[in-house]
């Protein structure tokens, strides 16, 4: 019977460190002795700050992952690139059109495309990248919105990018311009802000405040709860 | 497409479902590069054109259409090295893991209408027949050269158009400078060169005793039509002529409405002007 197997031999920035078996690359790291001051943020796969890229033994793959939701593998060399310098426009919001013209002005270089498709490769999200910037290229700034939504502002594409595009940019603004200016307002809402201007739910956030620890909690513990 | 040249887009749609073609748009594409790199083993200039080619073969009945001058020229030549050079195809296959091996036929409407409409069912499907307009039909320089890789007729002297024109009862009108460059991207580096070279289409034109230039180039079209008043400095042009896409003249022989056209009114008033 052979001995389990409990830890692999995995390489950070070419240092080799004997880590256990079945934790993340971010718990793997900790184990070996890093300790992460920037490059790691939620711990939960959605903040974007520990992109991690990686080899695997005997293939010329770039893979990619966020440190903290990819588990260590045998042999894995790895580097995090948790930030890249990054061209970031700063305008007022509110004084932008939703344009082709806007797109451009703060983002020329979406133009330098050359259509390689690296970005939508490292993708850590799986984002159609390179689709995305063709559809700001041609001014779609709502497709451009919905195709980079779930983008967590990892950087991964930028650092791929052989026309030095910062993709995650070019989305966000992209999907601001859409929030702002071009989504259908929500009337509910602004029913919804009027009625609390106009003092409606104030007697009962009063009657609220004046309640005891006790009262609270046997009101929570009551409370409708969605299925 | 969708906002520089919305016109173009709008008029090509119109008209070809007007003649029963319906085109169905891919459903992710990018740009094409719009410039066949002039060296052989320029790959990278030939991803996003092939991949472009790639994704199409596995969609609709294996033909894609464009209209823009300068993507057809692209894509017709990457096609054309994806069919003919080994070298070309094994590298843009291996780096886009695709199989493709230019199995698409790309046409431009032109072709489209020609092959299949016909020329000669056309003109019983024309309702305003375009009687007395005197049209020069500009080619410029990227649909038909070179002529081995696109395929497009004679590459000083293409006809396609001419045969269009005349289908919609009209006259084409032979000019010298029909498929000289109009100056292209040179009007972001010289303008005033871009410039001489529109005004000397249009002069040609003019000379023939053209009403009207027709063409299938969003680029061409902006030259011929904004540059010979503004940059050159020479103030208004004799030789100014209306300049229209070749798939807007279509749609006014075939009645469309001018909105669907991307059509300004002071394009048919122009027209109508030069043949009363």
């Amino acid at each position: 019977m052979t001995a389990e197997k409990k830890t692999v031999s995995i390489y950070v920035m070419g240092k080799q460190s004997e880590v256990p078996y079945g934790v993340t690359i971010m718990k793997a790291m900790e184990y070996a002795g890093y300790r992460f001051i920037r490059g790691c943020g939620c711990r939960g796969g959605f903040c974007g700050a520990c992109g991690t890229v990686y080899r695997k033994p005997g293939n010329f793959r770039l893979k990619v992952g966020l440190a903290c939701a990819t588990m260590v593998e045998d042999g894995m060399h790895l580097t995090q690139i948790p930030f890249y310098p990054a061209n970031k426009a700063v305008y007022n919001l509110e004084a932008l059109e939703p344009t082709l013209g806007t797109l451009l002005k703060y983002y020329p270089e979406i133009t330098r495309c050359l259509g390689c498709n690296q970005c939508t490769r490292i993708c850590p999200q799986e984002l159609p990248v390179m689709n995305y910037i063709a559809t700001a290229q041609r001014g779609d700034i709502e497709a451009t919105a919905h195709q980079s939504f779930d983008c967590i502002m990892c950087g991964l594409c930028a650092s791929r990018c052989p026309a030095e595009i910062v993709q995650y940019n070019v989305g966000i603004l992209a999907r601001r311009l859409y929030g702002r200016h071009i989504a259908p307002r929500a009337k509910h809402l602004a029913e919804r802000v009027d009625e609390i201007r106009a003092g409606k739910f104030d007697a009962e956030l009063d009657r609220l405040m004046q309640m005891s620890k006790e009262e609270l909690q046997k009101l929570y513990n009551a409370r409708d709860i969605e299925q | 497409m969708h906002v520089k040249a919305k016109d173009l887009d709008d008029s090509t749609r119109a008209a070809l479902a007007a003649l029963g073609l319906e085109l169905t748009e891919l459903p992710e594409w990018t740009c094409c590069g719009a410039v066949f790199p002039l060296a052989q083993d320029n790959y990278m200039g030939m991803v996003a054109a092939a991949r472009i080619l790639a994704n199409a073969a596995k969609l609709g009945d294996g033909r894609l259409v464009t209209v823009c001058s300068f993507c057809y020229h692209v894509l017709k030549r990457v096609n054309f090295a994806f069919r003919n050079r080994t070298e070309a195809r094994n590298k843009l296959n291996e780096y886009l893991e695709e199989h493709y091996n230019g199995e698409v036929t790309l046409l431009h409407p032109l072709e489209l209408i020609r092959d299949d409409v016909g020329f000669d069912v056309l003109q019983d499907r024309v309702y305003r027949r375009l009687k007395g307009l005197k049209v020069a039909c500009y080619y410029g320089c990227t649909l038909s050269r070179p002529a081995e890789e696109m395929g497009f007729g004679e590459p000083e002297n293409p006809t396609i158009m001419e045969e269009l024109v005349a289908a919609l009862g009209a006259e084409p009108v032979g000019f010298s400078w029909k498929t000289k460059c109009c100056g292209s991207y040179q009007v972001l580096n010289n303008a005033a060169l871009a410039a001489d070279r529109a005004q000397a289409v249009l002069e040609a034109a003019s000379r023939q005793g053209a009403h009207v230039i027709i063409t299938s180039c969003p680029l061409c079209r902006y030259n011929l039509e904004r540059l010979p008043v503004g940059a050159a400095g020479k103030g208004e042009s004799e030789a100014r002529l209306p300049v229209l896409y070749f798939t807007q003249l279509l749609g006014i022989a075939l009645q469309l409405p001018a909105t669907t056209l991307g059509l300004d009114s002071h394009y048919l008033d122009a027209l109508k002007e030069a043949r009363a």
